[in-house]
């Protein structure tokens, strides 16, 4: 009896400390599912990379509910891993609940900030990116009106269009911008049929250049911009290659570098507020094989220089989560 | 609003019916006979993704649309089988078929296509491209006429056009037809129709089997004319609209045709004015997403006439105890 006790016990300790001692990394995607060609697509790229490079071993969850944010944090956090990185704003208040409960585990958060000790929040200047696609889409337009189609109607996605806006009215003072969402509700993100229709209803105003920020509806407005022969512009991944030579740029938000940095990392990994912006190659935009024919080098030059003019601090991007607010666009 | 923007929005509406329309009927044939189907979203999404699945690997649409329609005749006989054979409970059934649908159409793709879920985007030699009805060019010049020609009616892809003619169609069927009167009397007392030697069992299959063929076309139209291609959940909610155009319509072809234009219209006046603004009141975009179905709401409470459903609609005939 007490033999097989002690066995028991000596079993149980083994049990601990191999999931503590196990400490992978693990990787929980949002509703739009890894592979949505965009920002959870990005996500795994970063994951793949580090698993690559390293060969480790990790834990991932796409999620199929918002019921399942929390159970998704509170498993990984149970069975060790560490750190664990979520992608997306809706993971905010789930994660200020759960964070305190396991203060040796870190946690990393994509697009939110959550003010806890054991919590990595990397946020992107998104308002900077849109910014210099938002000139490029100015400089390609020959109607002089663009157009925004934004997924769900969130602070986050405003911020992207606010930085299209400013962008393209650096370049064209005169142009003019509609900007549409898809809806209020998570069905928004992938409504392919909507976003079909807000293109063909922007195409019909004049808009012959559109910016899509809207995960899975995004496929639609990319898709009816190639049938209707206008240009569009992808976000998040660079999705040039969805339609060569009818995607003018996409606008790339490296969540694959941030998300490899966390997993190089480890259960070591900094806590804090993580700014990504132009200046450390945060965000940018997408030149490659399926577009060089669209960017001439005139608009390449403008671009590079507002670039730099705005990773050194002297061209001032307005973000609308700032103050709610934005100077060149009526929501 | 000027002319042009009134046919714009128009041809959007006609696009947004269309799916709708499809449902719709599918809809009015299966309560018709007595079998409620609240699973008309999940034969739409099964159907948008086998046509889209097919059409991509075969390269040819006609290939894809069968292959959709027979997708949703596969939900609509496990349907049938639960509903009619074992007299299960019809809503529950139906839940059931959306679930499956909406879960199973994603691990397939992601088993098949390896891309999260989706099928490829189709060439253009693989979907339902937009058909220039005779005379477009001679007609144009035309005023008023040449426009709603040539923009409203031409153009669409061929399925819009089976969609319009199925309502016609349908009213002849149901009410011009032995088969008709006879499907018309399973929803409401199947005894009767039983007593006249007729099988109630082998009508309400046929009814269900028609519903099938219809949601296909209506999946088949959002993945491959619509769209390239199927994306996960792609259907958002347009079964159940469908519903409520159903009982908007009182379980009538005609009026089903009316209420999925206006339910269209709708939608598509929420799509090109996202807040109207109406001399200083500002109504924004949700009470327009939410209209057909407050609307619905209004014709249920008996506000507008009366809503009287099939009366042996929801009910599974039993022979004898």
């Amino acid at each position: 009896m007490t033999f097989q006790k002690s066995l028991l016990g000596a079993s149980a300790a083994i049990a601990l400390t191999a999931g503590a001692a196990l400490a992978e990394p693990a990787m929980i995607y949002d509703l739009g599912g890894k592979f949505d060609k965009s920002f959870n697509e990005a996500a795994f790229a970063g994951v793949t990379r580090w698993v690559d490079e390293t060969g480790g071993e990790f834990l991932e969850i796409e999620l199929q509910s918002e019921a399942q944010r929390e159970q998704a944090l509170r498993r990984f956090a149970e069975r060790g891993a560490n750190p664990i990185v979520m992608a997306g704003f809706g993971f905010a208040d789930p994660l200020s609940q759960v964070a305190p409960d396991y203060p040796d585990t870190k946690f990393a958060i994509i697009d939110m900030v959550v003010d806890a000790p054991n919590v990595r929040s990397i946020v992107f200047n998104e308002h900077e990116g849109s910014y210099l696609v938002g000139m490029l889409a100015a400089e390609a337009s020959k109607s002089g009106t663009v157009g925004f189609i934004g997924g769900m109607d969130v602070p986050l996605i405003r911020k992207f269009a606010c930085g299209y806006a400013q962008g393209v009215k650096a370049a064209n003072p005169d142009a003019t911008i509609i900007a549409n969402m898809t809806g209020t509700t998570p069905a928004a993100w992938n409504d392919p049929v909507k976003g079909s229709e807000l293109t063909k209803a922007q195409i019909s105003q004049g808009a012959d250049v559109v910016y899509a920020a809207a995960g899975g509806t995004g496929v639609g407005v990319l898709q009816t911009a190639a049938d209707e022969d206008i240009l569009s512009i992808g976000v998040d991944s660079n999705q040039n290659y969805l339609h060569p030579g009818k995607v003018l740029t996409s606008m790339t938000k490296r969540v694959d570098n941030a998300v490899y940095d966390v997993f190089s990392q480890g259960p070591d990994m900094e806590t804090g507020i993580f700014v990504m912006g132009l200046a450390n190659d945060g965000v940018g935009y997408a030149l490659d094989e399926y577009n060089e024919a669209l960017i001439t080098p005139e608009m390449k030059a403008a671009v590079d220089e507002a670039s730099a003019a705005i990773a050194d601090g002297s061209l001032k991007v307005h973000d609308y989560t700032s103050d709610d607010s934005c100077p060149d666009l009526q929501f | 609003m000027d002319f042009d923007v009134l046919l714009q929005v128009l041809d959007s509406t006609v696009r947004l019916a269309t799916p709708l329309l499809l449902a719709c009927l599918a809809g009015l044939y299966s309560e018709r006979a007595g079998i409620f189907d609240i699973g008309l979203e999940g034969k739409m999404l099964a159907a948008a993704f086998l046509s889209a699945a097919v059409a991509y690997v075969s390269g040819n649409v006609w290939l894809g649309l069968l292959a959709g329609i027979g997708a949703s005749l596969a939900l609509a006989a496990l349907h049938g089988l639960a509903s009619i054979t074992f007299r299960g409970d019809q809503l529950i059934s139906g839940v059931a078929i959306n679930f499956l649908a909406s879960g199973l159409t994603g691990l397939i793709a992601q088993d098949w296509f390896r891309q999260g879920g989706r099928t490829p985007s189709l060439p253009n030699e693989a979907r339902f491209t937009g058909l220039d009805l005779p005379f477009v060019q001679t007609l144009e010049p035309v005023p008023v006429i040449g426009p709603i020609y040539a923009e409203l009616i031409s153009g669409h892809s061929i399925l819009v056009y089976l969609a319009f003619l199925a309502v016609p169609a349908t009213w002849w069927i149901l009410y011009r037809t032995r088969f008709g009167l006879r499907l018309r009397a399973v929803g409401e007392n199947p005894a009767a129709v039983d007593t006249a030697g007729i099988s109630v069992v082998g009508l309400r299959f046929a009814a269900v089997a028609i519903c099938g063929v219809l949601c296909g076309v209506a999946g088949a139209y959002m993945a491959t004319a619509l769209q390239a291609g199927f994306v996960r959940e792609m259907t958002a909610g347009r079964g159940y609209i469908a519903l409520a155009a159903l009982i908007f319509a009182k379980w009538r072809p005609w009026y089903a045709l009316w209420a999925c234009l206006l339910f269209g219209l709708l939608q598509a006046v929420a799509l090109r004015y996202q807040n109207i603004n109406l001399g200083g009141v500002v109504i924004p975009v949700q009470v327009m997403d939410a209209l057909p179905y407050v609307l619905t709401v209004v014709i249920l409470a008996g506000f507008v006439g009366k809503a009287i459903p099939p009366r042996a609609g929801g009910e599974p005939y039993v022979k004898e105890r």
